[in-house]
């Protein structure tokens, strides 16, 4: 997918050594000069999980506003679009920014808390703001206007080849910038029609428009501001083999501590291998189970229950900062197993949703989110199979890389065996890229690692 | 695969037959369909070896291809083939109804009316496997290109022209049977797959005879018996008794019986061409005539064998289209044959129209149409067969999706936060269903009088019930019209999910493919597009489009 060339940006394989700040300065500089003055009408910017990718969107959108420009912002979710107004109105007061919604759906308050955000169902109202933002889905509706100069995709890589085939005619220039190792686009339909051809529908926006425009190198971030030391590297050589990044912190800056002790149990073992190591894996009897796993639902409600009991406290370079709920995330591969995590949670008294209480999504929510402590339900957990969907590289990743502290790993036993009992079956096919590390691979990685972390709960609990 | 159809498999193992996985037939029958069982030769992809068709369960007709080898064979073969299908084929194209529907110019605001012609009924081909459709869509693409006496450079091997026309035909109910729900171009193990749930794996059920031997075991065995013995059974000469249903034969067939058999045909049909000086045996050489009798009593002896392997295949179909016409057929099913119907006359039209074969391959734009509209008609499908099957919406209801109950109580209320109080009746249903959504959730009821949307209010107070605030659908008045609001006593279904697919978004024309995708591609012209794309899109009169598909779904809703 992306190029083994080093982008423009930084040198490569820089040893801990160099000072990561200034790194991803560089790195930012060459993006931006490329964005407002490069021969190609497109930029590409690939950025790992919490290299800050979002800080790069306003950067680029307050350039370019400086320029004289106006431009228009294109992410895929409501979410993702509430989250960058707020953000771009935070930082950039000198914007005026447009918040082109839905009529059915209304932008989050934090959005329009802002003096200088302008919410409006018609693009029309909207283009005497410098920025107007809204989803791919609602981009495709406007018609009738001029195209924008400039645009800026945001989670380019979870965006769909058709959909950026319906958006492109608003604009004439873009920077693309997603995460290359998230989830890719989905369909529920069947797409072998078109695997191979450049403009698979269902493919990612980005693999097409670099497949068409190959003078189009991609650029990199190479530091995570997120992942702790303990993690940037396991994830950094489990799923960016070929893009390898560092942390912006070092051993010993980040500290999850616990007020209180351990009762023994291996809630609570798990709990402070994580604290101790930033990864924790609580491993449940191999069973085959239902999606909606009881015995794990309550093992991840436990440990959350368990974590906010002992009072836990995070330490960074933002300071010390006692561990809350909301800062504390669950993810799933399911929706009905977030909700059964859900339903849990509420039973054993612990807040769910809203601003203050625990996050509990599936991946696909939980793409470009962050948090303090992740814990995950593993998608291969209880399975008697695995498919493509539990395999995806992406999946695995996405679950693995929220987290600014620590992440604790609820599965059953026997991921190990089930995983060698399917290798990957994938048909080939002429033209597709074959991705690497395919997601059998990364999820040996993952788990081997794990498994240096393991806590061992007996049978029921 | 959901909860639901894993218990009924479980439920199979256990009974030693198969398990209902439906109460209505979610498929379109036509009332005579046209059966076909294509083989394919081993050993060269989409070579056709023989097949058995028609109409007429008595009266199979068998094609065969004595030589697989042989080019000139197998174009006279593809030649009978569409003799055989294209008069079927062609045949709904006379039968029309007109429907007219006003429309607005979206540049001028004019009122003009458009109208239509739309065919009153569609063929129907059925064969037995999903590798069926596959063959058929093969022999489709190689022959659709094929060059006829009619082209001014008709090459050295001139086809008939039916042959392309074939190909075209046969490319276009390939295409259809990509989008779900569609019932032109069918697959037995699909069908009896979407309507019975068996002791077996999905895989195993792609081989007919074992997956009717699970629905209907003959007297005396399980499911799991019937389907081994239909798997592995042998006669005396090593073959199988349950033929596979094509399109590839089983080896032991092909070794120990077709090959020998192509071979004598070989070897009779050299004897037969060679210069009667060179023939073996000057004492008793045979007259021409003779000759070629025994080149026709050759390609009998295969045409005997093969109709052996096609029949008891021939028969499977027909017993899986007795046991599927036992189901009474879903509310939906003329709606959804309504878009086949649009998609055969669409197709009809493009013939009559004089435009060029399909293309081997799509452009960016034609590929993302019909992305968009399987996405939407596999949505729709969704919602159509839990709407008319209350076993597909149990699977919703356990999944968290949907909940099912008796109301226990209405409670009247009212929105006044507007100039006049709106009737916003809050409605208490009895259920063990526990729907995955938080309090404010959107639901829809499913089978009300009209489409209504609620809002969930609370979950499990009183445990066992939910409480749902009904938004709209009730007139315009300050009392709810009459039926509008369930009554106690009253059964109801809400949805977590929309009951309609959404629009698709307005996609460029292929010659404005933004830059992005590679520009225009080559010799794009500004013609309708070649695809289905938007029919049946905004069009609550049914009426499709293909005409201005853009305009059509631009009408839609702004998201």
């Amino acid at each position: 997918m992306s190029p083994l060339s080093p982008a423009s940006s930084a040198p490569n394989g820089q040893g801990p050594g160099g000072d990561p700040g200034a790194e991803a300065d560089r790195a930012v500089t060459a993006i931006l000069e490329a964005t407002v003055h490069g021969g190609e009408r497109g930029t590409v910017v690939d950025s790992p999980p919490g290299a800050g990718k979002s800080t790069l969107v306003v950067k680029a959108a307050r350039e370019l506003v400086a320029a004289g420009e106006r431009l228009m912002i294109v992410a895929q979710t409501n979410s993702q679009v509430d989250d960058l107004v707020d953000r771009l109105a935070t930082a950039a007061p000198e914007l005026t920014v447009g918040r082109l919604h839905g009529s059915d759906a209304a932008p989050d308050p934090s959005a329009l808390r802002h003096p200088n955000v302008l919410p409006s169902s018609k693009a029309a109202d909207l283009l005497g703001q410098s920025v107007v933002v809204s989803t791919a889905a609602k981009w495709q509706w406007v018609k009738g206007v001029d195209p924008w100069r400039h645009a800026i995709v945001d989670e380019a890589y979870q965006m769909r080849s058709d959909a950026l085939l319906a958006c492109a005619r608003l604009f004439e220039r873009a920077l693309f910038v997603g995460d290359p190792g998230q989830l890719d686009p989905f369909t529920i339909v069947g797409t072998e029609q078109w695997a191979g051809l450049s403009y698979d529908p269902s493919s990612s926006a980005v693999v097409t428009l670099l497949a068409h425009n190959p003078g189009i190198v991609p650029h990199r971030l190479p530091v995570s501001w997120r992942l702790p030391a303990s993690a940037a590297p396991l994830i950094s050589a489990a799923f960016y083999p070929y893009a390898p990044f560092r942390a912006g912190t070092g051993p010993g800056d980040r500290l999850l501590r616990l007020r209180d002790a351990g009762d023994g149990s291996a809630t609570d073992r798990v709990i402070d291998v994580a604290a101790e190591s930033g990864w924790g894996l609580l491993e449940l009897p191999a069973r085959n189970t239902v999606r909606t796993d009881p015995e794990a639902v309550q093992a991840l409600a436990r440990v959350v229950r368990r974590l906010l009991d002992r009072r836990g406290s995070c330490r960074s370079e933002r300071g010390e900062s006692p561990l809350t709920a909301d800062r504390i995330a669950v993810g799933t591969a399911h929706r009905d197993q977030a909700a059964a995590v859900r339903a849990a949670l509420t039973g054993l008294g612990v807040p769910v949703g809203g601003v203050d209480g625990v996050t509990v999504d599936t991946a696909n929510r939980l793409q470009g989110r962050e948090y303090d402590v992740t814990v995950v339900l593993h998608p291969l957990s209880g399975r008697p199979d695995a498919t493509a969907f539990h395999l995806e590289t992406g999946r695995l990743c996405v679950l693995a890389s929220r987290h600014r502290h620590a992440c604790i790993v609820v599965a059953r036993a026997g991921i190990a065996e089930l995983l060698d009992e399917h290798p990957s079956t994938e048909p080939l096919r002429l033209g597709v890229a074959v991705k690497f590390p395919d997601g059998w691979e990364a999820n040996h990685a993952v788990l081997a690692h794990l498994s240096e972390h393991r806590a061992v709960a007996a049978g029921g609990g | 695969m959901s909860l639901l159809t894993t218990l009924a498999r479980l439920e199979a193992v256990r009974s030693g037959h198969a398990e209902p996985l439906a109460t209505v037939r979610h498929r379109h029958l036509a009332e005579r369909p046209m059966l076909v069982v294509p083989l394919a030769a081993a050993g060269e992809t989409g070579a056709p070896l023989a097949v058995l068709l028609g109409r007429d369960r008595d009266r199979p007709r068998l094609l065969t291809v004595p030589q697989p080898l042989d080019r000139e064979r197998r174009f006279a073969f593809l030649a009978d083939l569409a003799d055989e299908l294209l008069p079927y084929l062609e045949s709904f194209g006379e039968e029309v109804e007109t429907l007219t529907k006003e429309s607005r110019d979206s540049e001028t605001g004019e009122q003009t009316e458009i109208s239509r012609e739309l065919c009153l009924d569609a063929p129907q081909l059925l064969v037995p496997n999903r590798g069926g459709v596959e063959l058929l869509g093969l022999l489709g693409r190689s022959t659709r290109f094929r060059r006829t006496v009619e082209d001014p450079d008709p090459g050295p091997y001139p086809a008939p022209t039916r042959v392309p026309l074939l190909g075209r035909w046969l490319t276009h109910l390939r295409e259809r049977a990509q989008v779900p729900g569609s019932s032109l171009l069918l697959a037995m193990t699909d069908l009896l797959g979407r309507h019975w749930a068996t002791g077996q794996s999905m895989l195993e059920d792609q081989h007919l005879g074992a997956l009717l031997a699970w629905i209907d075991p003959p007297d005396g065995l399980t499911g799991a018996e019937a389907a081994l013995r239909a798997e592995t059974a042998r006669d005396g000469r090593g073959q199988l008794l349950c033929p596979p249903a094509g399109p590839t034969t089983d080896p032991q067939f092909d070794s120990g019986l077709l090959a020998p058999a192509i071979v004598r045909y070989d070897a009779a049909r050299q004897l037969a061409g060679a210069d009667p000086a060179q023939r073996p045996d000057p004492a008793g050489r045979q007259s021409d005539a003779v000759l070629r009798a025994q080149v026709g009593a050759r390609e009998r002896d295969i045409d005997g064998l093969l109709e052996a392997v096609l029949l008891p295949v021939w028969e499977q179909l027909w017993h899986g289209l007795d046991l599927l016409r036992q189901l009474p057929p879903a509310a939906h099913l003329p709606d959804r044959w309504t878009g086949d119907r649009w998609s055969y006359t669409a197709h009809r039209d493009r013939l009559a129209a004089g435009e060029p074969p399909q293309p081997v391959r799509d452009d960016a734009v034609t590929a993302a149409r019909k992305l968009a509209q399987r996405e939407r008609e596999q949505t729709t499908v969704g919602v159509q067969e839990a709407l008319d099957d209350p076993l597909a919406m149990a699977e919703h209801r356990l999944a968290g999706e949907a909940l099912a109950g008796v109301v226990t109580g209405v409670e009247p209320a009212y929105d006044t936060s507007g100039k006049t109080s709106r009737p916003r009746p809050l409605v208490t249903v009895r259920t063990t269903d526990r729907p995955h959504a938080e309090p404010g959730a959107e639901l829809h009821r499913a089978g009300g009088p009209s489409s209504q949307r609620a809002q969930l209010v609370t979950v499990g107070a009183p445990s066992g019930s939910v409480t749902v605030r009904l938004l709209n659908g009730m007139g315009r008045k300050k009392d709810p019209a009459p039926g509008s609001v369930p009554e106690v006593g009253e059964q109801v279904c809400f949805t977590l999910f929309e009951l309609t697919a959404r629009q698709s978004a307005p996609l460029p024309e292929p010659e404005d493919t933004p830059w992005t995708h590679g520009g225009p591609p080559p010799g794009a012209m500004p013609a309708a597009p070649a695809t289905d794309a938007g029919v049946r899109t905004g069009m609550g009169t049914g009426m499709g489009t293909g005409m201005g598909t853009g305009t059509a779904i631009e009408e839609g809703a702004d998201r």
